[in-house]
């Protein structure tokens, strides 16, 4: 006698402590196993779109902070280069490097969050509590340089709001020093650990076809084998001045593609983000870093569309303007309301607890999917 | 705890008053809902990681809200969570407390006036007791807060409803 | 790598009347504007020709043009008639490193524009949040409604620049 199956509709609701924040999947089972995932987003919906157009230009950036709260400071840089090419002025050199430093250290910060939180997701707790102590130091750097610890509004049309701390340099060499030897205690604790191996190797493989047809951009496309790098392919800023490689994903404990490539490319990062910012402070000139911010800013007619490389992917601000102090029409393209919808394919026949393990792998922080 | 040590003489007989009692029972073990919604969580995170300690408190987070009686409301409330909010709301078992955390979920915050779908402030649809101002606030000042907290329950009475 | 005037004058060989004008004038970039009903067929073109080969989808945006009349209906309140709505494409080539902007205008009292996500398929959430916030319906697409507003929300698109807010919704005060 045959057994007779139906399918099961399980919620895994808006608040749940391994979805990062207010994400609502609706996943159809078959038994154990997935058949489909149906993610409803817009509960962190705060309507930026429309303040961008209340509000002046230079108003607008305390607002795309809180976009992707993680990343504070590269947000606030992509609206500065494509503001800057929009008015075509030209900002000194000591501006360009302070602004790459303090983006490189805030690549560091967010990885370390992701994998601290992913860490946590799969049950390991200790790298964490570690990930977070490194994370108090960047933070305590970007205290005494501009005031806060989250949301900075520090890096402003055609300069920055405060100059370097006498302090910094010296406390950012000391902090290179001590972080080294942390990330190898951190590969040791959970990198080639065989439990971590077991559940995230071969699981949730990203094709390189479908990525690039989906628009996937940043370390997941990195992890499917193509060596994509914004600041390479497409450069802004001194990038082009600066030696550093681009860790791709080659599939060693599993497929090329999988959670695990998509994870280790994150550790790679953070390293090579370390060599981008010794060389910067070795480079580093003076200058004056108000000279070039305009009094009013009043571009002329015209739209342009600018993209930089965010900790997690490409990050592209669309912005239109019709010759007045406000702007008409400020579009973020943020890279993980892309990713949330390649998820569904990458879910499709494994189980309910792998459901986890790929969404931490992804990285995705839902203030930018929501605006 | 200066009451309950005093009467520590000699074996171990203390006596207090049963409000007493019960008010330092709740207040030193209060267990908060994971419940993050936006940035004001990330500090809310890092409150409860090795430097700035909640455990010492006595606070863990559980994940579900039938066993927890603290939820620290972090970051912006919009409509389409604010039905979900006051459903969780009501899941938890009494007695039970609300913390406010961040200007968002105090009054709307930054988006207070062009916010269509921003609900100004979340004391509009679950009764809160501490509000903790600052976008984001300081860890320290979430642990303030958390302290006013244990001060309004040591004051509470069984007899007495509060208000 | 080619610039926007090679690739116009391949494409106005190729489709003719559906390729309607390349603006080069304002700044910052050039863009080429299309007749919003045969867009598809000419994303597909340009993905599948052998010098092209356009990849991969950048970003896809509405916007609202504001340049009807403005008048005041029934109540007293400002709105907005007759005029333009816009979708923009940015697309590229992940292969020959070139990059491409389209622009389609469709009618404000009936917006229609046909969806690209057949050619790629990361188009499929971005023309969503365009007919959330702005209403343009995006013919043949295969699951079209809400996806950042609440499913019932009824009270409008809301990035439109005539938008009013409600005062109550499911018995919460929306105004500050």
């Amino acid at each position: 006698m045959a057994l007779k199956t139906e399918e099961m509709v399980l919620n895994m609701g808006p608040q749940h402590p391994s979805t990062h924040g207010v994400l609502r999947l609706e996943l159809q089972l078959d038994g154990e196993i997935i058949k489909d995932v149906v993610p409803h987003i817009g509960y962190l919906h705060r309507c930026f779109e429309k303040h961008c157009e209340a509000m002046t230009y230079p108003q607008v950036i305390p607002y795309t902070d809180r976009m992707d709260y993680l990343a504070s400071m590269y947000n606030e840089f992509g609206y500065a280069v494509a503001m800057e090419r929009l008015l075509k002025i030209e900002v000194p050199e000591r501006v360009e490097y302070i602004r790459v430093i303090m983006g490189e250290l805030q690549r560091i910060a967010s990885h370390l969050v992701a994998i601290g939180t992913y860490g946590a997701d799969i049950g390991a707790f200790t790298p964490f509590l570690f990930c977070f102590r490194d994370r108090e130091r960047i933070l305590h750097l970007f205290e005494i340089t501009c005031g806060a610890r989250l949301l900075y509004n520090y890096i402003w049309i055609g300069g920055l709001s405060h100059d370097l701390h006498p302090d910094f340099i010296r406390l950012t060499k000391e902090f290179i020093k001590d972080f080294r030897p942390n990330v190898i205690e951190l590969n040791e604790l959970l990198s080639y650990n065989r439990i971590f191996i077991e559940r995230t190797a071969n699981v949730g493989v990203l094709p390189l076809e479908t990525a690039i047809n989906y628009g996937v951009s940043g370390p997941n496309l990195r992890a499917s084998g193509m060596k994509w790098d914004l600041r390479k392919d497409d450069p802004y800023s001194v990038y082009h001045k600066f030696d550093y490689d681009i860790p791709v994903g080659k599939g060693d404990k599993g497929k090329v593609g999988d959670c695990w490539d998509r994870y280790y490319v994150r550790v790679l990062e953070m390293e090579e983000s370390l060599k981008i910012i010794e060389q910067a402070i070795e480079q580093i000139p003076e200058g004056d870093i108000a000279s070039a911010i305009p009094k009013r800013i009043k571009p002329p007619e015209g739209q342009i569309y600018t993209r930089v490389e965010n900790p997690r992917g490409e990050l592209g601000y669309f912005i239109i303007s019709d010759g007045s102090l406000n702007p008409a029409r400020v579009k973020v393209r943020a890279p993980s309301f892309v990713t949330m919808q390649v998820f569904p394919e990458l879910c499709k026949g494994f189980m309910v607890a792998d459901v986890v393990a790929i969404l931490g792998s992804v990285d995705i922080v839902l203030g930018e999917i929501d605006r | 705890m200066g009451l309950l040590d005093q009467e520590f003489t000699e074996g171990n007989i203390v006596i207090a008053k049963t409000e007493d009692l019960f008010n330092w029972a709740r207040l030193s073990s209060l267990w908060q809902v994971g419940f993050g919604l936006a940035c004001c969580a990330i500090e809310m995170m890092a409150t409860s990681a090795s430097h700035y300690d909640f455990d010492r408190f006595g606070v863990i987070p559980r994940p579900s809200p039938r066993q927890s009686d603290v939820i620290i409301i972090s970051g912006t409330v919009t409509f389409k969570m604010a039905i979900r909010i006051k459903r969780l709301y009501e899941q938890m078992p009494d007695p039970k407390y609300v913390i406010s955390m961040g200007s968002c979920s105090n009054c709307g915050g930054p988006y207070w006036e062009h916010g269509y779908h921003v609900l100004k402030g979340v004391d509009r649809v679950i009764p809160v007791d501490v509000y903790v101002p600052g976008c984001p606030p300081r860890p320290e000042a979430l642990l303030e807060g958390l302290l006013k907290l244990q001060e309004k329950i040591r004051n509470e009475s069984i007899v007495k409803k509060s208000a | 790598m080619k610039t926007a005037e090679e690739i116009f004058n391949q494409l106005k060989e190729k489709f003719g009347s559906s390729i309607i004008e390349l603006k080069l004038d304002k700044p910052v970039e050039p863009y080429l504007i299309v007749n919003p009903l045969e867009v598809d067929k000419i994303c597909l073109f340009l993905k599948d020709e052998n010098e092209l080969l356009f990849d991969s989808i950048m970003n896809l945006s509405g916007v609202d043009d504001a340049n009807g009349a403005k008048e005041k209906d029934d109540k007293g309140l400002e709105t907005i008639k007759g005029g333009t709505l816009s979708v923009f494409y940015h697309i590229e080539s992940t292969k020959l490193k070139h990059k491409l902007t389209l622009k389609v205008s469709t009618d404000r009292e009936k917006p229609e524009v046909v969806t690209v996500t057949e050619v790629w398929k990361g188009a499929d959430w971005h023309e969503r949040e365009a007919y959330d916030m702005y209403g343009i319906i995006f013919l043949n697409h295969p699951d079209l409604r809400r996806i950042l507003m609440p499913y019932d929300w009824e009270f409008g698109y809301p990035l439109r620049k005539d938008y009013k807010n409600p005062e109550f919704y499911q018995g919460m005060k929306v105004p500050y």
